[in-house]
């Protein structure tokens, strides 16, 4: 019997020990003819007013420059894409949202501005606000007359956002909050007209949040941050001193501000993933044409199989980590909606569908950022010398890639989160992982499989690998837990290794997911460099989940036991030999024919 | 005041241009379509009189279902409804005809649309129409301006501008910096859908040429630097190398 049950998954997490349906996923090339429209004008927008002004963004020389290219966003709509339309927006669902901050994430500094007002600095009122709040401040934030700041960060709690140790003191009349402390890192910090404020009432253990306009006063700030990228972007210290809150502007319940935090974080983590993406496309196309253009020994270096490479892996990457981002935003958008035909009210639908696939968020924010960063790295080897040259591109998409792997929790919090999550589902029984673990233990000390191969159909063979990938996460998450038990969590570096597997299983089972539906709609012969490109993120997710399986193996594990994983490892890792440099050619000679990266 | 104007579907600027069945077919493999560059601006200065002064605009292309998008993004940025002329746009005389079979009726006031297009750019059709419907045509429209019934209008001549007065009707061929180039906001792309978009049959239209083949220019060649101070190599090489002087 098998290890992985065939059935839908649908709950968050689920991918691990369930198989899914390509049918059920959405694929970006289903996108409308609308959102393909919302698509181009974001696109449009950056080409109009963004790109031609880059440096001058950068400089910070004139403070009205960015608040006026939000004010533009807004005239457009922009501003408004998930704010309901009772609210003056356009109530799109997520992957709509997450598709504009796509198109936008060649945007540099703006996409920074604009998600931080869109996202983070917004969704508290429309998710947490009561409907006072959402007419007061929704209609302003959707049409841009009010900027927006988030700030949570202080200076000494970061990663640990429940240590912050801003205050807010209940007046003698009841009638407002004096806010005193200090928040830093706050982006759009120079121009925001409102705040969301994390602090604690009184003496409380946990945060609650507050929104604060800048014009109820006692709000003060340092200059500008000095930063390695994102120079154009306003970052901030922001002081607290006595500023009066009205009571009605408590946001949601006292001490449910942590809550908040962390619940719009998912959504912040989600958008920043295909905001990564689509930097990730744009770098590409950026070093696509270099390598058609530059010409070195006589010819273009694209001819080279050493700039193929680069181009092959920087698309391979890219196609795989937008499969899953789409995938992860579709199905919290399914969620979303059986929540509000079940009776659920909208702003909660959303949240507990977000809830529900926090995993994936905070899976899709490593990689998104991860990819982002590898893109850039070699789109700066491709430029060689000019990659360097700060009158290049390549020297400002480099700086600017590198707070992704930073901001709306580390990476390394990130991959934590993923495992503790997913442990803590497990233990509560919302998903029964130690059936399947025990399992794969099972068929550790069973007969091997002589790779003989039951499966047929399309990708039969890469179904099986992701199976034994999946099996191999199984194996070792199920050995740690009985060998640490509850002191797991000290072990970071072991769920750093769990996290990863968990990363490349659902990177590469989504990639598999978007190219066997597209062959659905467009026929095996239309969608050969699609293949090409999830067979080679495949292979090297094997690979890879391969080389931190084993260091958690040795780690975990000794004598008999180590080596009855291992060989249980090897068995699950196992692929037949694929030429991945010809394949990784045929998708670079592809790109350079399409000058551009071509996949939508 | 009732605006036609007539945009065309053309490939991005970016695109690479390669030809099937023997060098007589565009390869629109892969190809994304755009509203024409000069039509755009064409579309922008309709919807800009529209705001200032009031008018109905009506875009208007000649071509199949698959130009649709393209006519929903000008219904976007603005105009009022379209009228889909079903028939591939096989040459100007062909288009120009179309155009003005659908206008000749129909009491507009202004016919708008690109110079030229930038996929063929004969750059004739406004004139063609102009002819058909016995009514005025300028091109090369860089600025216009309407006062009661009379256009104020500067064109791009050779080496300068021209400054017209004419009275409407008439046809003209936009080009930039006759409007801002507009975006469609969010608030246009959703209602694009709900504008009429009425798909109308072509009438018979005699052909007066045959398309033979097409040939791309030859690639670019090496490019030679000359130190400014040497411009005397500079003509020897213009004089015997490339022999264009």
């Amino acid at each position: 019997m098998e290890t992985i049950e065939q059935t839908t998954a649908i709950m968050g997490g689920e991918f691990l020990i369930k198989e899914t349906e390509a049918s059920t996923v959405f694929i970006p090339e289903e996108w409308s003819e609308e959102q393909k429209m919302i698509f181009q004008t974001c696109k449009d927008f950056l080409a109009k007013e963004v790109y031609p002004r880059l440096d001058e963004i950068d400089s910070q020389k004139d403070p009205e420059l960015m608040p006026e290219l939000m004010g533009k966003a807004g005239k457009l709509g922009l501003l408004g894409i998930s704010i309901p339309e009772k609210w003056g927006g356009y109530g799109m669902d997520l992957n709509t949202t997450m598709m504009i901050v796509d198109a936008l994430g060649s945007g540099h500094s703006f996409v920074v501005a604009l998600s931080a007002h869109t996202g983070i600095g917004t969704l508290p009122i429309l998710y947490y606000g009561n409907e006072a709040q959402k007419d007061k401040y929704l209609p302003k934030l959707a049409s841009g007359e009010m900027k927006s700041a988030y700030c949570l960060t202080e200076p000494d709690s970061g990663s640990d956002a429940n240590a912050a140790k801003t205050r807010a003191t209940l007046s003698e009349d009841g009638t407002h909050y004096l806010m005193n402390g200090q928040k830093m890192w706050i982006t759009n910090g120079g121009f925001a007209d409102l705040f969301i404020v994390f602090a604690k009432i009184e003496d409380d253990k946990i945060l609650s949040a507050f929104i604060v306009e800048k014009s109820f006063g006692g709000i003060t700030m340092n200059e500008e941050e000095k930063k390695m990228g994102i120079k154009g972007s306003s970052t901030r210290q922001i002081f607290f001193n006595d500023c009066k809150v009205p009571v009605e502007n408590l946001l949601y319940d006292r001490g449910k501000g942590f809550k908040i935090a962390v619940n719009i974080l998912n959504v912040g983590r989600i958008k920043l993933a295909s905001s990564c993406i689509g930097g990730s496309k744009d770098i590409i196309t950026t070093a696509v044409k270099y390598a058609n253009e530059r010409k070195q020994f006589g010819k273009s270096i694209g001819e080279f199989g050493a700039i193929k490479y680069k181009l092959a892996e920087m698309a391979s990457r890219t196609f795989a980590s937008e499969s899953a981002v789409y995938r992860t935003g579709s199905n919290i958008d399914k969620a979303y909606d059986s929540y509000v035909n079940e009776g659920m009210e909208p702003a909660q639908a959303r949240l507990k569908a977000l809830e529900e696939f926090a995993i994936e968020c905070a899976i899709m924010k490593v990689h998104g950022s991860e990819v982002l960063d590898y893109c850039a790295d070699e789109g700066v080897q491709i430029f060689g010398g000019m990659g360097y040259s700060a009158d290049a591109p390549m020297d400002r998409a480099y700086r600017d890639s590198r707070i992704n792997r930073i901001f709306e929790g580390t990476n390394e919090i990130n991959r934590l989160l993923t495992i503790d999550m997913l442990l803590k589902r497990a233990m509560k029984g919302r998903i029964d992982l130690m059936g399947p673990a025990m399992k794969v233990a099972k068929e550790l000390t069973s007969i091997p499989d002589f790779g003989v191969s039951e499966d047929e159909g399309l990708f039969a063979k890469e179904k099986k690998a992701l199976r034994n990938l999946k099996k191999a996460g199984l194996m070792i998450s199920g050995a740690a837990v009985q060998k640490f038990m509850q002191k797991l969590a000290d072990e970071q570096e072991i769920l750093m290794n769990l996290a990863d597997m968990l990363i490349e299983g659902y990177v590469a089972e989504s990639a598999l997911l978007r190219v066997e539906k597209l062959i659905g709609l467009r026929g095996e012969e239309n969608c050969s460099i699609q293949t090409d490109m999830m067979r080679i993120y495949l292979y090297e997710a094997v690979e890879n989940a391969s080389r931190v399986a084993k260091e958690a193996i040795y780690a975990i594990a000794e004598g008999d036991e180590q080596r009855m994983m291992l060989m249980g490892l090897k068995r699950f890792t196992k692929m037949e030999p694929f030429n991945l440099k010809e394949a990784r050619r045929r998708v670079a000679n592809h790109l350079l024919d399409k000058n551009e990266y071509s996949f939508k | 005041m009732k605006i036609l104007v007539c945009i065309t579907h053309v490939p991005d600027t970016t695109s690479r241009i390669a030809f099937t069945d023997g060098d007589t077919k565009f390869d629109s493999n892969g190809v994304q379509y755009i509203i024409g560059p000069y039509d755009d601006y064409a579309v922008a200065r309709a919807v800009e009189l529209k705001e200032s002064q009031g008018a109905t605009i009506t875009v208007v292309n000649v071509g199949r279902v698959e130009t649709e998008p393209t006519i929903r993004k000008a219904l976007a940025i603005g105009a009022d409804d379209a009228i889909r002329i079903n028939a591939e746009p096989e040459d100007s005389y062909f288009v120009a005809k179309q155009i003005a079979n659908v206008a000749k009726d129909s009491g507009y006031d202004l016919i708008l649309m690109g110079r030229e297009s930038i996929d063929f750019n004969g750059g004739v059709v406004h004139g063609i129409v102009g002819e058909l419907l016995e009514i005025p045509s300028v091109s090369s429209v860089m600025k216009l301006d309407i006062d009661g019934n009379v256009a104020k209008i500067a064109r791009e001549i050779e080496g300068g501008k021209e400054y017209i007065e004419l009275e409407m009707p008439f046809v003209a061929g936009c080009q930039e910096p006759i409007a801002e180039w507009k975006i469609p906001n969010m608030r246009g792309i959703m209602t694009a859908r709900s504008k009429p978009l009425n798909v109308v049959d072509p009438v018979d239209t005699d052909h007066l040429d045959k398309l033979v083949r097409f040939e791309l220019p030859p690639p670019k060649g090496d490019i030679k630097m000359i130190d400014p101070e040497h411009m005397e190599e500079l003509v020897s090489l213009l004089k015997n190398e490339a022999k264009v002087l």
